[in-house]
């Protein structure tokens, strides 16, 4: 999950148990995401009565929009399956899910897989966190702070977040969660002025990460935007390098309009990845792609629950696996 | 990113220009652009399917096929299936006849429901009422806080009686409170999955044990293909009796109101769409529907022109027209005509891409070039103004005396008049077969 933990800090437990976890998480998100599995294969196995043929991959493409992988995506992706269906003569269901799981994957996955990791080699490495109202911010510093804390490092958190009621109250309490300092001030004050004491107060506290929480903004918010570009500004300035990631969070409920969010994100504050949360219900995240294959931000991390450990890094293989079907039938 | 529906239906039918009438292939085509834009603004897929359905079949009716402008009048059907879909159902609040009336908030996890609850109790409060917010949302932290906060800068009460109590309780209390302390009572519940049996239960339990007489689900307006899902369940669940959208200030095309809308049967009834506790307001299913369509005002203006334009009018100016017998008269009377459509400016502000459009922002359209032309106009003897060949050089410097404009003005102006006369010269002719007078 992230970069720059050496190897002999963490717990052989903490391993042992991130190896299991995230084969349980995608277990489970196919038994989430089963059921609508189950009636595309249902679909397509009538299908299949004559092969490989245009209604089967039209159903794919009904899948694909269904998972908000949007219009441009799933022509994109039916296209590629199709070549390499005609190249490969697939012609039988198993082979063709595993190709379609496979071109999905393909389009999420980096040519670096480093960049899919959340780097914190840096002495202090600085963690900014935008992204727009209620996808889920707050939550995924708290989990990010406790899973640092397992593997041996000193996170900090920075509330800057000064703008919605009772905002810094609930990073508090993940503070107290995963037993990590927090650099706040009060309500109202400048989101700026709170990100340089933070910053500071990382070199006096000897804290290794900064994990510094951003009001939710909506990407149109001109205003807003700049404040964020500002902060970023400040951090550039007091910390040469910094800040070493910029994550935004993105719910995975979210539709095409998540494609605009990352623009405008990364274009104000450079992301350099994103945190796919919220995969714990039925909606299945498909803008990534998108995200991915036209902005070439890689995907690091997916929340699929409230409580502190569930947050896993993002596998493309599984993720594909998962959404769309192909491996295995015991999944579901 | 998005290409307006009409800029595409534009497209669509450009191939018509100058062949005769629609063809079903031309439908299919629209009803293709159609599906795509409703798809791209996250209308649910099944949804997108009946209801292009439904269009196509009004579409391929005589309505469309005999227009002289059947992208728009396409526009128009699509538009009004949108309202009416959307609109049908009451969007007002039950109320109680008896003090306090009870309304139940539930959503998804940061779908806005803690300031949905502040704005929706403020605007109750500006219409008279004394709202009272009760907190039970005990899971997320802060939560509490939070709408303590926002009750104050509201100026309501807030039943808050903390985190470590039953949320069936707190709003069983809560709206006891409300009873003394108020008249509506505002339940604020935790976010929620759907398919989160627990908490689902929990709910159900609020609602069995409140009994509230409208209940709310709140639906994030960026949310996509899976708002249905979601919105079912809670129907199905604790049933619901209308929608609030929120986040309405992005740029979301926001499909899923309609999806939500179609699915449930269950009306949108507020709309939020700003960080301020004002931006807040009862739901506009003509706003929505044009805006999932991202074409401005374009139905207001075609309708302005349908309107504006006197039938009888612009079939004499038509065989006129064709008679190449335009006079500057006429031409006035054009200018009338288009003029009664409001300035030009706020004809510009009504177009589809107009208003988005950032090299425009700063363009003001000139109204006063029309006035300019009106006065040269008028300044032009009746007799003049039938014969524009009589202007000479003399006529040429009163005109612009009369107008306070320039020689050079008058002389663009007859060049411009001539251009159009030679044209229509032309189309009499034969040479231009099937013209289409552009507005008639």
């Amino acid at each position: 999950m992230f970069k720059g933990v050496a190897e002999g800090d963490v717990p052989a437990e903490v391993i042992a148990e991130e190896q299991r976890e995230r084969k349980g998480l995608f277990g489970r998100l196919r038994r989430n995401l089963g059921k609508a599995r189950l009636a595309v294969r249902d679909g397509l196995k009538s299908a299949l009565y004559v092969g490989v043929d245009r209604r089967l991959y039209e159903q794919v493409e009904e899948t694909l929009i269904a998972a908000d992988v949007g219009v441009d995506g799933t022509i994109k992706i039916v296209d590629e399956l199709e070549r390499r269906c005609t190249a490969k003569k697939i012609e039988a269901r198993e082979p063709f899910f595993e190709e379609l799981a496979d071109v999905v994957a393909g389009a999420l996955k980096p040519e670096d897989p480093e960049r899919q990791r959340i780097d914190v080699s840096a002495d202090p490495s600085v963690i900014l966190v935008v992204g727009v109202n209620g996808t889920g911010k707050t939550t995924t510093i708290g989990k990010i702070a406790f899973r640092l804390r397992q593997m041996g490092k000193t996170p900090l958190m920075v509330a800057a977040d000064t703008f919605r009621a009772a905002a810094v109250e609930q990073l508090s309490a993940w503070a107290d969660r995963a037993g990590c300092d927090i650099v706040k001030q009060e309500a109202g004050s400048d989101p700026a002025a709170v990100v340089y004491d933070g910053v500071a107060a990382a070199r006096s506290r000897g804290a290794d990460v900064v994990i510094i929480d951003t009001a939710g903004r909506l990407h149109t918010q001109v205003n807003l935007m700049r404040e964020l570009e500002k902060v970023r500004r400040v951090i550039e300035k007091q910390l040469p390098g910094a800040p070493h990631e910029t994550l935004l969070v993105l719910d995975a409920t979210t539709g095409q309009n998540g494609l605009r969010q990352a623009q405008e994100f990364k274009q104000a504050v450079d992301v350099t990845g994103v945190v796919l949360t919220k995969l714990d219900g039925t909606a299945k995240g498909g803008i990534v792609v998108a995200i991915h294959d036209s902005l070439g931000i890689p995907i690091k991390l997916v929340g699929v629950g409230e409580k502190l450990e569930d947050l896993r890094p993002f596998e493309a293989d599984e993720f594909a696996r998962a959404v769309f079907g192909g491996g295995d039938e015991d999944g579901d | 990113m998005f290409d307006a529906l009409s800029d595409r239906l534009q497209n669509a039918f450009q191939s018509l220009k100058g062949h005769g009438k629609l063809t079903a292939e031309d439908v299919d085509q629209a009803m293709r652009e159609i599906r795509l834009a409703l798809l791209e603004a996250d209308v649910n897929f099944k949804v997108v399917r009946e209801f292009v359905a439904q269009v196509k079949q009004r579409a391929l009716g005589v309505e469309v096929m005999e227009s002289l402008t059947p992208a728009q009048q396409v526009i128009k059907i699509v538009n009004e299936e949108l309202t009416t879909l959307m609109g049908a159902g009451d969007s007002k609040l039950a109320f109680s006849g008896r003090a306090p009336t009870i309304i139940l908030m539930a959503g998804l996890q940061g779908s806005g429901k803690t300031t949905t609850c502040a704005k929706l109790a403020r605007h109750l409060k500006k219409d008279g009422k004394r709202p009272v917010l009760i907190a039970a949302d005990v899971y997320r932290p802060a939560a509490i806080d939070q709408l303590k906060t926002l009750g104050e800068r509201v100026g309501v009460p807030v039943y808050a009686p903390g985190a470590d109590l039953d949320p069936v309780d707190i709003a069983r209390d809560g709206v006891e409170y409300a009873r003394l302390n108020g008249d509506v009572a505002i339940i604020d519940t935790a976010g929620r999955l759907h398919i989160d049996e627990e908490l689902m239960g929990e709910l159900a339990r609020i609602r069995s044990a409140v009994k509230p007489h409208n209940i709310l689900l709140v639906v994030d307006s960026m949310t996509g293909q899976d708002a249905v899902n979601a919105a079912e369940e809670f129907r199905q669940k604790v049933d619901l009796d209308g929608v609030v959208l929120t986040k309405l200030d992005g740029d979301a095309r926001g499909g899923a109101a309609l999806s939500v809308r179609a699915v449930t049967g269950r009306p949108i009834k507020f709309a939020s769409n700003g960080e301020k506790l004002d931006d807040f307001d009862t739901f506009h299913p003509d706003r929505m529907a044009s805006r999932i369509l991202g074409m401005g005002d374009v139905l207001s203006l075609i309708e302005k022109a349908e309107d504006s334009l006197d039938a009888r009018k612009a079939a004499e100016m038509e065989a006129k027209l064709r008679r190449a017998e335009f006079t500057f008269e006429d031409f006035l009377e054009q200018l009338k005509q288009v003029r009664k459509m409001g300035s030009l400016s706020s004809i510009l502000g009504m177009l589809p891409g107009v208003p988005g459009m950032k090299e425009l922002k700063n363009v003001q359209v000139d109204d006063r070039q029309l006035d300019r032309i009106e006065a040269m106009i008028f300044s032009m003897t009746p007799r003049e103004r039938r014969n524009p060949e009589l202007i000479d050089g003399p006529r040429k410097q009163r005109v612009a005396r009369g107008s306070g404009t320039q020689v050079q003005d008058v002389n663009m102006l007859l060049k411009q008049y001539r251009e159009m006369q030679k044209m229509l010269k032309m189309f009499k002719g034969g040479k231009v077969k099937g013209l289409r007078l552009p507005g008639m």
